[in-house]
């Protein structure tokens, strides 16, 4: 197992572990549209973690309503290319309710056909793992911050 | 496109053939049988592509025109058509005992035709 890759949720670590290792990614987040981190690969530093799981929230959001507005069914995934990075978003649905994964890749040392690739794995895996008959927890307004704290703690190792 | 991958699936033993991009392994045209997966051939290819192309920078023996992977049932031939950075490959897959010769001639002919 890499040791930077952690999880809030356990059922989460062997898929996530997997498709790093198979695709070679930089950085992933697993993450609800609500922008919930559940396991993330790559990360160092909390503040990162927190920008771009909200970042990835609202495109999640933002593309999910431009869909909307044209009367299609949600985009399955979104990638971006520069010129030494690429990424990757895409959704897919599993008993834990609509989940969220958010890829980041050098170019030098994976692709976007490769992250697709192992991709489908990943969300396959996630869906076979998710547990059975969960209902999503609601987190109140007056907890949200010890648990986003305990969150972060645990994707940390603190 | 279809042309030229029409003339290499002609080939005797050959079971498919695609244009890759070479930046990101993804399938630009295919014509293959069924069962194979052309999105993980094109994926793993491109990888391989980029990886041997360091290599042999590396190495100093330029840019590779050509590369066959022998496996027990089958083979991976590949040429990378003009800047093999940012440029097409293209894919054949072959049963074991095709022949190499005939599949090249054709590769480099529909890297011609395409890049």
């Amino acid at each position: 197992m890499s040791p930077q890759t952690r999880a809030v949720e356990s059922w989460t670590l062997k898929p996530l572990t997997d498709f790093v290792r198979e695709s070679s990614v930089r950085l992933v987040l697993v993450l609800t549209p609500a922008g919930q981190v559940l396991a993330q690969s790559g990360f160092s530093r909390a503040v990162d973690v927190m920008s771009a799981a909200a970042l990835a929230a609202a495109i999640v959001a933002s593309t999910g309503e431009l869909a909307r507005q044209l009367r299609q069914p949600p985009f399955a995934a979104l990638s971006h290319q520069g010129p030494k990075n690429g990424f990757f978003l895409a959704t897919f649905t599993a008993e834990r309710g609509t989940l969220a994964v958010l890829a980041v890749y050098d170019l030098d040392v994976s692709s976007l056909g490769l992250v697709q690739l192992f991709y489908e794995q990943l969300a396959a895996d996630l869906k076979t793992a998710s547990p059975k008959g969960a209902v999503p927890k609601q987190v109140l307004a007056a907890d949200f911050e010890r648990e986003l704290t305990d969150s972060l703690n645990t994707l940390f190792g603190r | 496109m279809s042309t030229a991958l029409d003339l290499i699936t002609r080939v005797r033993g050959v079971r498919g053939a695609m244009l890759v991009s070479a930046d990101d392994g993804i399938v630009v045209a295919e014509q293959l049988m069924e069962g194979i997966k052309g999105g993980a051939v094109a994926a793993l290819a491109a990888s391989l592509a980029g990886r041997l192309r360091r290599a042999m920078e590396a190495a100093g023996t330029g840019t590779s025109v050509f590369w066959h992977l022998q496996a027990e049932q089958g083979a991976l031939l590949v040429v990378p058509g003009g800047n093999a950075a940012g440029g097409i490959l293209v894919v054949a897959v072959a049963e074991p005992d095709v022949n190499i010769g005939l599949v090249r001639l054709e590769l480099l002919r529909a890297a011609e035709s395409v890049v």
